[in-house]
């Protein structure tokens, strides 16, 4: 990750320093909040659908990528725009042809349909794009301007990322307390059955779902780009980091889901400093299949409430 | 499903189809085509373990490809090992008291001495169980999406072990994997002049294993696992013991995968970490989704067909798009298969015509 963690070299010979524990910590809450972001995505979906959307990760990376070619014509604001209204989109073409038309379909037959839907993005995305990574320009100032806070260095794309992702996760909490369509949304995420009856329109809040958690992943795929650079195969990293947050914060709670991409962000940064860097995504997997086995409610969900879930 | 009989015609008529097909290469100077076939085959492998797993037992495996690499790979580690230079070890003696050592030209002129391929072939079998049956305790306390997704976990780590160690050559994998010595004068290897022999080993080993669990499918514990499918609840209610039932065949799958990869692994001479990768275990998956689930014979045939199109090149750069694409489809379209369940009924009851009230009475 260059601009914030240079020093972040594997091995124990790091002297832990105030400054180095900070330059872990903002590393680690840049990664946490894009998982948290993802995971946010996973949980409104799960909720209004009882799905998990395995092609999740792809969202970020279709509005990294149309981000890139589209900035080639247009500023950077109107890019971004039209990568997460592209993204909006394909969330609601995934949902409109491979699933509301379905008549209770099995868990296993979704978990195929999206797993298929994410390898068939994957490649379409290599063919119209190629196989190397790309990048948007860094929002403020290049790759190498750098702020020093308390000793620490932090490049300002890093606060872009906490800003734009922390933005999204309240305005979302708002949206959900507050407008009518966020109600409706939480109506039919408790019981569909009843919300139906309310007169609200359960299909179309399934759709809506979709385009939703496709927005907010292309915006977090479009601020996180500059860091991360972004490939056509990026995605599926990111949904199973996502999904790892998600069940970490109790699958179904939109604040447990950014909880946990944080707190996983936190250990895979922290990770760095007893692994070796290329084994940084074994320690998601491992948290995730931890969680699976010991504590599959999720540190902060209830284990009665889990137990009569339907997964 | 099947009257009784039915299984067995199959069997005898793939067969029939193995000697033809091997027949007309030869005939057409095509004998090329049979290395891809052969290669095919013990992709089968995979497959039925997979098919039994998913279709009969309704549990979902992502990480079946995994399997196929420990078997692959452990294979492939003991017999390019050189134990020469640790000669004299405790381990090294009392291997080579009990025979299971050997020595041959390695390729730069000097000999190598490692573990015999049979030994190595066992020990990699039984490490494949043995992780299987380690791993199946916690992973079936899951279901459904927690199921898929620690199965991918299991087959992520598997892949980045063999991905990352230098042990197992990182990006490169093992090559130089010695033959594996059947019958004398005939041993699994790559060798032109042995590819009729191998192709006929490999697709005796497949119909062998269709038989095998055809037969398992018609008896109580093929019952059993159909219901475990059907419900849980139901199956554990009238006394089917769903953990054990599910581990054996968790473990039965694993190992046909692990053979597959300890065969394959001789067949090409090495092994690379591709072979464990997430689109492998989910290209297996397509393939039993293309067959219909509860389907080994729908799943071999176009298992075989997919496999050997994939391998002669024919999707080009779109392959891993194919195989997406057909998985989707399959799942959208006709999730029990193109060969069985409603599209075949109803391509079948209309093709009859008149005849339906006599289907209907039959099914």
């Amino acid at each position: 990750m260059p601009g914030t963690a240079e020093a972040a070299v594997p091995g124990r010979a790091i002297p832990m320093s105030s400054d180095i524990l900070l330059q872990f910590c903002v590393a680690g809450v840049t990664y946490g909040i894009i998982y948290g972001v993802v995971a946010i995505g996973f949980t409104i979906i799960y909720n209004t659908t009882g799905i998990i959307n395995f092609a999740q990760g792809e969202f970020l990376m279709i509005g990294g990528m149309t981000a890139v070619t589209l900035h080639r014509y247009a500023p950077l604001p109107v890019a971004i725009l039209g990568a997460v209204a592209v993204a909006m989109l394909v969330g609601a073409a995934i949902e409109v042809l491979f699933i509301r038309w379905l008549h209770r379909p099995t868990v296993l037959r979704m978990i195929i349909i999206t797993i298929g839907v994410s390898i068939v993005i994957r490649e379409i995305a290599l063919h119209i794009w190629d196989e190397k990574s790309h990048a948007l320009p860094h929002f403020t100032g290049d790759s190498v301007s750098a702020l020093t806070v308390a000793g620490a260095k932090i490049s300002p794309q890093v606060l872009w990322v906490i800003g734009v992702c922390g933005a999204m996760v309240l305005l979302l909490g708002v949206f959900f307390r507050a407008t009518p369509l966020g109600r409706q949304m939480r109506a039919c995420a408790s019981n569909r059955d009843a919300a139906r009856l309310c007169g609200i329109n359960t299909r179309n809040m399934v759709t809506f779902s979709f385009v939703l958690s496709a927005g907010m992943g292309a915006l977090a795929g479009c601020v996180v780009s500059p860091i991360t650079y972004v490939q056509y195969d990026s995605g599926t990293a990111l949904a199973i980091k996502g999904f790892t947050a998600a069940i970490l914060g109790g699958l179904g709670s939109t604040a447990g889901a950014a909880a946990g991409g944080l707190i996983l962000g936190l250990l895979e940064s922290f990770g760095v400093w007893v692994l070796p860097a290329a084994y940084k995504d074994a320690v998601a997997i491992a948290v995730m299949l931890g969680v699976l086995f010991l504590r599959p409610s999720g540190i902060f969900g209830s284990a009665e409430a889990a137990r009569l879930r339907e997964y | 499903m099947a009257a009784p009989g039915r299984g067995a015609a199959f069997t005898a008529g793939l067969a029939v189809v193995v000697v033809a097909i091997q027949v007309a290469a030869s005939v057409s100077h095509k004998a090329f085509y049979l290395t891809q076939l052969t290669m095919s085959a013990y992709a089968m492998l995979v497959v039925l373990g997979l098919a039994m797993l998913m279709g009969y037992a309704g549990q979902a495996s992502m990480g079946q490809a995994g399997f196929f690499a420990i078997g692959g790979y452990t294979a492939a580690y003991l017999t390019t090992l050189n134990l020469a230079p640790r000669r004299g070890t405790l381990l090294v003696v009392v291997l080579e008291r009990a025979h299971l050592l050997m020595t041959r030209p390695d390729g730069s002129g000097g000999t190598i001495t490692h573990v015999h391929p049979w030994a190595a072939a066992l020990v990699a079998i039984g490490l494949a169980a043995a992780i299987a049956w380690i791993v199946a305790g916690p992973i079936f306390r899951l279901r459904g999406h927690y199921l898929a997704m620690a199965t991918l976990g299991f087959g992520i780590i598997v892949h980045r072990i063999f991905l990352g160690s230098s042990l197992f050559g990182a990006a490169d994998g093992i090559s130089d994997v010695p033959a594996l010595a059947l019958l004398p004068g005939f041993a699994i290897s790559g060798r032109a002049t042995s590819r009729v022999s191998n192709y006929y080993a490999a697709w005796g080993l497949v119909l062998l294993t269709l038989w095998m669990l055809s037969n398992l499918i018609e008896s109580r514990i093929g019952r059993a696992l159909k219901a475990i499918h059907g419900s849980e609840n139901a199956a554990s209610a009238v006394g089917i013991p769903i953990a054990r039932f599910k581990t054996r065949v968790f473990v039965l799958a694993a190992v046909l995968a692990a053979v597959a990869g300890v065969l394959l692994t001789h067949y090409n001479g090495g092994i690379g970490p591709s072979e464990a990768s997430v689109m492998k275990s989910v290209r297996y998956v397509a393939i039993v989704a293309v067959g219909g689930m509860a389907n080994l014979r729908g799943a071999l045939v176009m298992g075989t067909v997919l496999t050997f199109l994939s391998l002669r090149g024919y999707f080009g750069s779109f392959d891993d798009l194919v195989f997406g694409g057909i998985l989707l489809a399959m799942m959208l379209f006709a999730p029990e298969g193109i060969l069985g369940g409603e599209l075949w009924r109803r391509l079948r009851s209309m093709l009859a015509g008149k005849k339906r009230g006599d289907d209907a009475t039959a099914a």
